[in-house]
């Protein structure tokens, strides 16, 4: 099959044609004092003339032999096989197998300056001693991420700029709108007071904000005080009912303790 | 002869020329013009502190009003730079201090500027203009206090992007009270609070005052009075801008941008509140360029404020616009020619926050014809779109794509973006800046050495299998001035083999590549007008290096000036002590 001929070309590196042939551009040394002028392909043109170095370093290079005005870019490779490309489509899919498990941060890298670092840390910088800014609350932004089950990204909200759990409701149901066919906007806060109603909610197919913690807790959203709220949470996630069925528990809890 | 020009005649003609190449070249048409071009010169530009020495640039060219010089190599910007490195320009300071009295005009980059530094500038140039340190450091308030109380005829003083050890912001009350000429002021970069009441005396006795950029500690409810004395400027980067809303502070800050007739550029908008944003729009269209890469600022806001200005040329942002903001940049800002997207969150190890992939780039690709310059960040490419943007954008001069895992291959393929890269400079036959990222063998060089031809500065890293790559560029690319690398496998034999081309360099850069100590020493001896030197952070003592040994960081530049002698202990000159070769 023309995909996999294809293929092969590429990964092994086979006869000549069109593929991505690395063996042909591979550089070779001749030895030091040896062979007189180098063997350099005509369309590799040299800075200046000289050839000072050809006495101790005698390069071959035998450069794959293309017109450069005609760069066959048609060659290059086309998607492979389904199979690979059902592994990168998928939101699941676990990390890509040319990247490295774990992320050691790398000096330098990626090249931005480090007073743009500073500036996006700062914004969660609750320390005032910070001598970039000094502001005048004690953080003026809380940003934190919200996902939603099914969605293929997150967003990230500053839970500062809302007043109310209402307001955050809303703010979401517009985020994730086009996810969720209404199945989100329209509802009301999830009520803690009413035990049947919560338990409903939570056996149902409607999606529920959820929140972890500053203890790492998985928590329903709207069970403290909303400034208690801003203070301890760390991110969003919203699920369905149904799967946040385990947290009811914790709120079960909650709300008997009120009653 | 009798019939030639009046060397009057010919200095008028060459007043013409602006451009250093178009002045060099006149100077070596014969004797007379070299003269006539050393006594006219008014501007020079050093594009490497270490080029050239001070007393030579002041041999040369007597008369000089204007000088800019560039220290550290641009790598310092991210930290690959120890501290110490060198870029000091007081030696500079102290030989112009005696030879320029009248220079007007400083411009430094990437140097180590210190307190003594500017008291000297203060007292010893009696016309002096303007001040531009960009991403220099090594001196505090204290100096600019000395700027502020002794240049009576300063027009411009910008400190963007500098590291300012910032004592309090008194210094600016140092300005007094008959200093009326400030047309620029740039202070964005300062942590602490300036005197208000300072500021806001100082913008209402300068009438010329065109460019004002605040620092985050202003804050939004004093601006609008701010801008009310100063109608006439052009541009503007407001401190931070958020508050909780209250309506007559939105009020009053509304009516003062709509006094803003000339507003041509806006800046800052630290923290941005939404609610605010509204406040600019009437000075949108009329506006040509928008910095909105320190704002926290999202979508649908974000992208609403950069639709409404139909006549934007540059815009710098952070990737909180998304591919839907810039498929609106592309319909809306017809006219856009730079674009810089920079990431929110360089660390970000979650891989389902993508909402800004290669599909924006490619859509302002297609909206926006005369696209010439872009910067971005990204977490995926593919070749597909690569030569897209090229088929799209032939016109592009500046392409600086940096996909922020390394050696990410195309997302869509799994292939290296050799071809993508490959149409970029095929296509774009006016590059003259390149940086590279993801997934790149050795084909991408060999498409870069064939076609770059215009290329004059190139980014690599973490890219290429083997020497041919380096060799690639180093013999294909006719106008290669400055090369850097980091993470590389590109070794001795192609650094030997072009030895002489990095003579018609500015400098070449490598870190973490392979080349050994041995390479370094016989590169330095073979080409006394460069200096090597090899950067070696460790304990061990540097002459006992074996040939073989890998060095950590290289920087080769030529130099007229022999090697410099203010290296700190882990920088080591490959070369011998050399003569002044000027003599």
């Amino acid at each position: 099959m023309e995909v996999s001929r294809r293929t092969a070309n590429l990964l092994g590196g086979g006869g000549g044609g069109r593929g991505l042939n690395l063996k042909e551009t591979e550089l070779c040394l001749g030895l030091p004092g040896g062979g007189g002028g180098s063997e350099v392909a005509p369309e590799a043109p040299k800075a200046n003339g000289k050839r000072g170095y050809s006495e101790t370093v005698d390069l071959k290079l035998n450069l794959h032999t293309k017109e450069p005005a005609t760069l066959d870019l048609k060659d290059m490779p086309i998607k492979n096989g389904l199979k690979e490309k059902n592994l990168l489509a998928s939101a699941d899919s676990t990390k890509d197998p040319a990247k490295p498990p774990a992320k050691a941060q790398v000096v330098g890298w990626p090249p931005v300056r480090s007073y743009r670092k500073n500036m996006m840390s700062n914004k969660n910088n609750k320390d005032e001693g910070s001598t970039d800014q000094k502001t005048s609350t004690a953080s003026a932004v809380a940003f934190v991420k919200v996902s939603m089950d099914g969605a293929p990204y997150l967003r990230k909200v500053d839970l500062k700029m809302y007043n109310s759990y209402d307001q955050l409701s809303d703010a979401l149901g517009k985020m994730f709108s086009s996810f969720t066919m209404g199945n989100y906007g329209a509802q009301e806060m999830i009520d803690f007071m009413n035990e049947s109603k919560l338990m409903d909610l939570l056996n149902s197919s409607e999606y529920v904000p959820t929140y972890e913690d500053k203890d790492g807790d998985w928590m329903l959203v709207g069970d403290v005080p909303w400034e208690m709220f801003v203070e301890s949470c760390k991110r969003l996630r919203i699920m369905k009912g149904s799967e946040a069925i385990g947290l009811a528990p914790r709120a079960m809890e909650k709300c008997k303790s009120r009653s | 002869m009798a019939y030639s020009f009046p060397e009057e005649v010919l200095e008028h003609v060459f007043s013409f020329l602006h451009s250093d190449r178009d002045r060099n070249a006149v100077s070596l048409v014969c004797k007379s013009w070299y003269e006539i071009d050393r006594w006219s010169r008014r501007r020079v530009f050093i594009g490497n502190c270490y080029a050239i020495s001070p007393r030579a640039v002041i041999r040369r060219f007597p008369e000089v009003r204007s000088i800019k010089i560039k220290g550290k190599p641009h790598f310092a910007d991210f930290n690959l730079v120890p501290d110490g490195w060198g870029g000091y320009v007081f030696p500079w300071i102290t030989a112009m201090a005696s030879s320029y009295p009248w220079l007007e005009e400083i411009h430094l980059k990437r140097m180590v500027v210190t307190n003594a530094c500017l008291e000297l500038i203060a007292k010893s140039f009696k016309n002096f203009r303007v001040l531009v340190l960009s991403t220099c450091e090594g001196f505090s308030t204290d100096g600019l206090a000395s700027i502020a109380a002794n240049c009576r005829n300063l027009r411009e003083l910008d400190l963007r992007d500098s590291e300012v050890d910032d004592l309090s912001g008194h210094w600016l009350s140092h300005f007094p009270d008959s200093y009326t000429s400030l047309v620029s002021l740039n202070i964005s970069c300062l942590g602490s609070e300036v005197s208000f009441s300072a500021l806001e005396r100082l913008v209402s006795r300068c009438p010329n005052l065109r460019s004002l950029s605040l620092n985050r500690a202003v804050p939004i409810d004093r601006i609008a009075c701010l801008l009310r004395q100063a109608p006439q400027l052009v541009e503007l980067g407001t401190g931070a801008y958020n508050a909780e809303l209250r309506p007559d502070v939105f009020s009053s800050l509304s009516g003062a941008f709509s006094c803003l007739k000339e507003l041509r550029s806006l800046s800052g908008f630290w923290d941005a509140v939404p609610a605010y944003i509204p406040a600019v729009y009437s000075v949108c269209s009329g506006i040509t360029s928008l910095n909105l890469s320190y704002t926290t600022m999202q979508n649908p806001d974000l992208t609403k404020l950069v639709s409404q200005c139909p006549n934007l040329q540059q815009l710098w942002v952070l990737d909180y616009i998304e591919d839907c903001g810039l498929e609106a940049v592309a319909a809306s800002c017809k006219d856009l020619r730079e674009l810089r997207v920079f990431p929110s969150d360089p660390y970000e190890e979650d891989e389902f926050d993508i909402a800004l992939t290669e599909r924006g780039l490619v859509s302002v690709s297609e909206g926006c014809t005369n696209l010439q310059s872009v910067l971005y960040f990204c977490r995926q490419m593919s070749n597909a779109a690569l030569i897209s943007i090229a088929q799209n954008r032939p016109n592009l001069t500046r392409f600086r794509l940096c996909i922020i895992e390394p050696r990410s291959p195309d997302y869509l393929t799994l292939q290296p973006l050799d071809a993508g890269f490959g149409a970029i400079v095929e296509h774009c036959k006016g590059l003259r800046r390149l940086s590279l990222s993801g997934l790149l063998t050795d084909r991408v060089f060999e498409y870069i050495g064939t076609h770059a031809k215009k290329l004059e500065m190139l980014s690599v890293a973490f890219a290429g299998e083997s020497d041919l790559g380096l060799h690639l560029v180093l013999s294909g690319c006719e106008s290669l001035r400055k090369l850097e690398i980091r993470d590389c496998p590109f070794g001795d034999k192609a650094l030997l083999a072009n030895a002489e081309k990095l003579e018609t360099m500015r400098s070449l850069w490598m870190s973490s590549c392979s080349v050994s100590f041995g390479a370094c020493k016989l590169l330095c001896r073979r080409m006394p007008r460069l200096n090597v030197e090899v950067i070696d952070e460790t304990s061990e003592v540097a002459e006992s290096r074996p040939e073989s040994f890998t060095v950590q960081k290289l920087y080769i530049y030529r130099s007229v000036a022999g090697p410099r002698l203010d290296m700190p202990d882990y920088v080591l000159s490959m070369g011998e002590e050399s003569p002044d070769l000027i003599g």
